[in-house]
């Protein structure tokens, strides 16, 4: 079977890549001001990658969609993806501005039907499954078009990630690309102390019959270069190796970022340290 | 049930591409069969793995497939519940599961395999239209009616093979969310669901030399329930008899409890169902139905008949 489709390797702007996560960074901690709880970490630390697949890999259908599909399977990390989406113009700045409220229509997991979001999630182990589903349905319409899912790392503890991982492998939906957010901790605790058989990560989907690579998972560069360079005929699973809470240096590796809101003093910390990304 | 469902499944298949079936390492029984040899990327059998069986169906109903779900009762709903919740009823999206065996219909394998609370847990659950078949007939066209819809999610409760005909003489066709009056009568009236309306027919038979009138209804549709039909079956007739291979709380007898109640109905109401416990019994179906106190004989004897 022929690759199905690669990304065009010089297309992508690293330094631009930069420059938008900074903006997506700021919004967030701006908005987390109005809200008592937004997940802020777990949304920084898949940042660089929701960039680069909405930037760099999915191609656009009209000004309003994508060719593309795009599932947040980790639902709370969907701030990063609202965000984008903002920026894309897809979802109106009115409605981050009413997130978690209820003359809104924005909530704290992603709510199919709303502007730009393909699926429902929140709860953990589901979006790969439904991802699978639908690059199925996509190959079985004679369709080119690619499914990326993003999972986090807490999330692959739940079974049906692998029963996922599985069928996508004996299907070998080489339009199926999966990207990893491996910060390392779940909600409570950090993953290779706790859970020490959780790793090798890489290795796992591999001997599932998935093409997978692991790269810097904040290097926008690096991240588009891998998924650019896909060899096709498999699932490809890029392993972005993150920093929960990357971008604001108290957050960073802190699990109570996974939840809470900074308060005044340590918003204005945040702020002013911000800075750009690339690492 | 399971080869009329397979039969109506592979019909329909064969005009309609977006039709295709998801099973849980199912033997492919009847029409199944030839489904998966005429159309092979259209049979999926996701092995014994339930949660990507449901979550599978999600994602290719969310790309404008048709996908049942397939496999026993207890695997379609019990094991994948919380994928039946989020994938298919949060997002309502049209995807059928079927659940094979409903009841203790898999009445050698114990427990694990009863289906004995699917109704209430499904009937719970927002989105969700509920059917209950009570033979082959009226398979086929709960069946035709699921392959129709694009609606949202419904669970398909289906027996397993050698259900004998119970509607050929019905009075009303199958229409989706009505009451269906397999016979008509003015003094007793049995609403019941499945296979299990064999008995209703006993009852009915048993009573006529009596000088009662029975009506046998046909509540297929758990979900929506035909609220209405019932509030009428209750001031039409003097008595009402309940009978579900289900367990005791959630499910029709509960919710004709409630009706009689806001309707201020003055109708005797019996409920038969199975018992509020897992039985370690095996053996005929027969058996394990009179194990949980539901055989012919018991209900026949407490209704006095």
């Amino acid at each position: 079977m022929a690759k199905t489709w690669q990304a065009p390797l010089a297309a992508f702007d690293a330094a631009a890549a930069r420059a938008r996560c900074l903006g997506y960074r700021r919004r967030i901690l701006d908005i987390s001001q109005r809200v008592g709880a937004l997940h802020a970490a777990p949304a920084f630390s898949c940042m660089e990658m929701a960039d680069v697949i909405y930037h760099g890999l999915m191609r656009r259908g009209n000004p309003t969609e994508f060719h593309d599909l795009f599932l947040m399977s980790k639902g709370h990390g969907c701030m990063t993806q609202y965000v984008i989406l903002e920026e894309l113009g897809i979802l109106a700045s009115a409605e981050l501005e009413r997130y978690c409220t209820a003359e809104g229509i924005l909530g704290a997991h992603p709510d199919r039907g709303n502007p730009g979001i393909e699926a429902s999630t929140g709860s953990l182990g589901h979006g790969l499954g439904i991802a699978v589903g639908m690059a199925y349905a996509e190959r079985l319409k004679r369709s080119d078009r690619q499914v990326y899912v993003m999972l986090s790392d807490g999330e692959l503890q739940e079974g049906s990630s692998w029963e996922a991982a599985m069928m996508a492998g004996n299907l070998r939906l080489d339009n199926l690309n999966l990207f990893l957010d491996l910060n390392d901790f779940s909600g409570l605790e950090r993953m290779s102390e706790t859970h020490t058989a959780f790793y090798p990560v890489r290795e796992k989907f591999e001997a599932f019959g998935w093409e997978a690579l692991a790269v810097n998972g904040h290097d926008a560069q690096a991240v588009h270069a891998a998924a650019a360079a896909r060899r096709g005929q498999r699932p490809f699973a890029l392993i972005g190796k993150t920093v929960k809470g990357r971008g604001v240096a108290f957050m960073e590796n802190v699990p109570i970022w996974h939840y809470r809101s900074p308060n005044k003093e340590e918003y204005a910390i945040a702020i002013r340290d911000l800075a750009e990304v690339s690492s | 049930m399971r080869n009329t469902f397979a039969q109506t499944f592979y019909e329909a298949a064969r005009e309609d591409p977006r039709l295709c079936v998801v099973v849980a390492d199912i033997s492919p029984a009847g029409a199944m069969d030839k489904l998966r040899t005429e159309f092979p990327e259209r049979f999926i059998n996701t092995g014994v793995a339930e949660q990507i069986m449901i979550g599978m169906c999600a994602g290719m109903a969310l790309r404008g497939l048709k996908p049942f779900a397939y496999t026993i009762a207890t695997f379609a709903l019990f094991r994948p519940f919380e994928f039946v919740r989020d994938d298919l009823c949060y997002q309502n999206l049209p995807v059928t599961v079927v659940g094979i065996g409903g009841g203790v219909t898999y009445s050698t394998l114990g427990a694990t395999h009863h289906a004995q609370e699917d109704v209430a847990i499904a009937c719970a659950v927002p989105n969700l239209r509920v059917i209950a078949p009570c033979d082959p007939a009226e398979t086929r066209a709960a069946t035709r009616w699921c392959i129709a819809q694009e609606q949202g999610p419904v669970y398909l409760r289906l027996g397993k093979a050698g259900e004998p005909d119970l509607s050929s003489g019905a009075a009303d066709p199958f229409e989706f969310g009505k009451l269906r009056f397999l016979k008509r009568g003015a003094d007793l009236c049995i609403l019941g669901y499945g296979p299990a309306l064999k008995v209703a027919l006993q009852i009915a038979e048993r009573a006529q030399p009596r000088g009662v009138s029975a009506s046998v209804v046909s509540v297929h549709t758990l979900k929506p329930l035909d609220e209405a039909g019932i509030a009428a079956v209750l001031t039409s007739h003097r008595r009402v008899v309940v009978l579900e291979e289900m367990a005791p709380r959630g499910g029709l007898g509960d919710a004709v409890k409630r009706i009689a109640w806001d309707s201020q109905s003055r109708c005797r109401i019996e409920c038969f169902s199975l018992q509020d416990e897992f039985i370690h019994c095996y053996g005929k179906h027969e058996e394990l139905l009179a194990a949980h106190g539901f055989s012919p004989a018991a209900i026949l004897r407490k209704l006095d008949m």
